[in-house]
């Protein structure tokens, strides 16, 4: 059968010419997709699949729960900070520890500070090039980009001189050709909309994006001592405050505080002058791509974070709402608990593992990862060299959570969306202004465009929200509290035989959970439901498709020999799949080989 | 047993001001990819370095690194590459010779690997003024949890003799060190430490290699 309506309501057809996207890792897989057009290249059927997760209890059972932090921040090379932060709480959810109020603020400042730092290198770094072509900025004029850099921003640096300079350096670049410098990109796609002077103008800003990046990550460097890899404490933070004797080793002091206040007011202006502007500009030649919304308009998913006050996870104190939103009913948000067997789930029906039962779910609590690696009957190619995957049967590594069975979307759109619908101010007022601007009805929001927009916005948010946060940690600390941890129950002799906890982090990606049983002093079970698993999710027994999968159907392509629309789609949700690995070759990485058949 | 005490804040905050980085690259859970980061351990627990040289775990950060490549003057990599050599071979590759590349295709973040970040870098108008890189082909990197094996671990103290001779011919002298590493000098959280990590093992499961 090649017609189907999913049980979650989307029309698939299988008929049409099937294209491959699949980027090349040397360890197993990274995200693949394969979708099917139909006669006028538009997309008909869409497959993810992925390795991201191999169960953490590989690593992590029997260990000291205390130390679960620093092995999970290994687990991805992007997302450290998150996962160290959803294990500390997780641990500390099971031994029933209550962190302190500098501790809580400090937590928050860094969360706040990785969702600024990752939004912007995204956008910049990874998603504007879907919709800025490099090429093209080499024929702008840099008078005329001048003009328009000052039409839409204060931002200093406008003059045609700069603009003239950036773009000679990257005419050098270009013609140094050792590297193609931006190689392997489909410049000079008619998908690419931006006159040349708008394309200098983000190029220039890439550049400038970059030298900021410089600035921004200092502040992980303060308060987790090392960076990259910050270090993090069951029970509060590993460092210590003293605002009165700057001559305390290894204590944050007066000096390092002012440095952190000085990067919040830099990240501020660099986020309100720079980044909103350019995705404003940018988002006004691309009105008309309004694809990409899938599973956005129907259900979302937020753990929320942030709470304001220490240890309380109401969403009266969470300054990013926790939240459930099913059939795009914005007029009703469903309570989530991560405890609730019934909650939370994963199924394994179309992924590579193995359940005795895979008509049912799993809550992490008690999940099991155990492999099984087979293709179905209607797969073509091989096991070591899959040419197309068989949807119908297992075809992922990713398991397919769901939440009371629904797939769901996850990310800062779908954080914008239950913000929005719960009709908070900081939330849907600047979202109501950007969609203003454009000209743009609420329901654009549901889109690629919407998700990106969504992310410049929280970076704005995040940004502003910094320095909320880092008054209230001085205020305390004047106050006379400067206590960083709560040590109480460090002494595995104090702990319960027997326990069990969730750590949730809403991570710049969207909503992690780590969920940790402990027995004896030591790790029984470990098991995380990263962000990109909710949105790269395969299909599930009653036939529901993931967020990303979702999102590609309906898509219109140029030219499905270059898949620049399905990389701007998923682009969007900011994969991250735990490769977490890389070699060094001599010839560069092979990235995406697209296969049409 | 965990080996952070209570009241061990780790290494004092300092604004990252250095001349040269010494940098170790990979991913310590998976086995042979982990050498870069135990390479720099083992070169950090034998020498000490004056003042403006700095060793860093890079883990596998991709162009999260960034900031501290444009900062260094001096670049000094450790990690496993795949030349196509026999597994354990060592090689020092300098200047001009170690690959950069960089590419917009990518799906993820995390494609933007190490060698996008020298590519970058060189765009951005700072790159170090010397470049080197110490490297093993790994035998084994497909096993989750694992660690170094023994061809490549046999490497290591190779790696280190190497990267010794590397920063004296930059000009820089390190010093043995002849008395225990503190915790607070650690390139890498303690809790990491090959020895820890090995004893601690889960035992390896059905499936996984």
């Amino acid at each position: 059968m090649t017609k189907t309506v999913t049980a979650n309501g989307f029309a698939l057809d299988t008929s049409g010419q099937r294209v491959v996207v699949d980027p090349i890792c040397r360890i197993e897989g990274h995200l693949r997709i394969e979708v099917n057009v139909d006669e006028d290249n538009v997309i008909r059927n869409a497959v993810s699949t992925g390795n991201m997760w191999r169960g953490l209890e590989v690593i992590l059972e029997g260990r000291d729960p205390r130390d679960a932090w620093a092995f999970v921040e290994r687990i991805c090379g992007v997302c450290t900070g998150v996962h160290a932060l959803a294990s500390v709480r997780s641990v500390e959810d099971a031994l029933g520890i209550q962190i302190p109020t500098n501790a809580n603020h400090i937590r928050n400042l860094m969360m706040l500070n990785q969702y600024v730092h990752d939004h912007l290198v995204h956008f910049y770094h990874l998603h504007a090039l879907d919709w800025v072509d490099v090429v093209s900025a080499l024929s702008a004029n840099p008078r005329q980009t001048s003009a328009l850099a000052q039409s839409i921003s204060n931002w200093p640096k406008s003059s045609p001189g700069y603009f003239r300079d950036v773009q000679n350096k990257l005419k050098r670049f270009v013609e140094s050709g050792q590297l193609g410098p931006f190689a392997n990109a489909y410049w000079g796609s008619p998908a690419y909309k931006l006159p040349p002077e708008a394309n200098l103008m983000a190029v220039t800003h890439y550049l400038e994006a970059l030298d900021f990046q410089k600035e921004i990550c200092k502040v992980h460097t303060i308060f987790g001592g090392r960076n990259p890899h910050p270090n993090w404490l069951v029970g509060g933070m590993p460092c210590s405050i003293n605002v009165n004797d700057t001559g305390a080793v290894g204590a944050v002091n007066m000096a390092w505080l002012n440095l952190v206040s000085d990067i919040i007011d830099r990240s501020i202006e660099f986020i309100d002058q720079v980044y909103i502007p350019d995705l404003k500009a940018i988002a006004s030649f691309y009105k008309e791509w309004g694809y990409g919304g899938g599973l956005s308009g129907k259900n979302v998913l937020s753990y929320g974070e942030f709470p304001m006050a220490a240890n309380d996870w109401s969403n009266d104190n969470l300054m990013m709402p926790s939240g459930a939103i099913l059939d795009g009913n914005l007029s009703q948000i469903y309570e989530v608990d991560t405890r609730d067997p019934d909650q939370v789930q994963e199924f394994v029906a179309h992924s590579w593992y193995s359940y005795d039962d895979e008509s049912r779910g799993l809550h992490p609590w008690d999940g099991v990862t155990d492999p099984n690696f087979k293709l179905g009957p209607n797969a073509k190619g091989t096991k070591t060299n899959i040419e197309a995957l068989d949807e119908d049967a297992k075809y992922s590594w990713l398991k397919a959570p769901r939440w009371k069975g629904n797939a769901m979307e996850v990310g800062p759109l779908a954080r914008y969306i239950i913000g929005y619908a719960m009709g908070r101010d900081d939330i849907k007022g600047p979202t109501d202004d950007l969609l203003g601007a454009l000209g743009l009805p609420v329901s654009a929001l549901f889109s690629t465009l919407g998700r990106t927009a969504a992310r410049g916005l929280e970076a704005s948010w995040a940004a502003h929200k910094q320095r909320e946060v880092f008054d209230a940690m001085m205020a305390n600390i004047k106050a006379g509290d400067t206590a960083t941890a709560n040590m109480d129950l460090w002494e595995p002799a104090s702990w319960s035989a027997q326990a069990k906890g969730v750590g949730m982090a809403e991570a710049p990606r969207g909503a992690l959970g780590h969920w940790i049983k402990i027995k004896d002093t030591k790790i029984e079970n470990y098991q995380a439901i990263v962000p990109s698993t909710w949105n790269a999710s395969p299909r599930d027994p009653a036939g529901n498709i993931g967020a990303y999968e979702a999102a590609l159907l309906g898509t219109p392509m140029a030219d499905p020999t270059q898949p620049l629309e399905i990389l701007r789609t998923i682009h969007s949700f900011d994969p991250c799949l735990a490769c977490a690995s890389h070699v060094i070759s001599p010839d560069g990485q092979e990235l995406a080989v697209v296969k049409v058949r | 047993m965990s080996s952070r005490v209570p009241g061990d804040l780790g290494p004092e905050p300092s604004v990252e001001e250095f001349e040269t980085l010494v940098l170790g690259l990979g991913n310590i859970l998976w086995a042979d990819e982990g050498f870069g980061i135990r390479a720099v351990e083992a070169l950090n627990e034998a020498w000490t370095f004056p003042e403006g040289v700095r060793v860093m775990d890079g883990g596998t950060q991709g162009i999260f690194l960034m900031p501290w490549v444009r900062t260094a003057t001096n670049l000094l990599i450790l990690d496993a590459i795949d030349f196509g050599l026999e597994p354990g071979s060592l090689r020092l590759i300098e200047g001009d010779d170690v690959p950069r590349f960089m590419g917009v295709k990518k799906v993820s973040m995390h494609q933007a690997g190490f060698q996008e970040v020298l590519m970058t870098a060189q765009l951005s108008g700072e790159f170090p003024e010397r470049i080197a890189l110490v490297g093993v082909q790994p035998e084994l990197l497909n096993d989750y949890g694992g660690s170094l094996r023994l061809v490549v671990r046999e490497q290591v103290p190779g790696a280190v003799a190497l990267a010794v001779e590397v920063l004296r011919r930059w000009g820089i002298e390190p010093r043995a060190r002849n008395a225990t590493l503190p915790d607070r000098d650690r390139v890498g959280p303690g809790e990491l430490n090959i020895t820890d990590y090995e004893f601690g093992r889960p035992a390896a499961r059905e499936g996984e290699s």
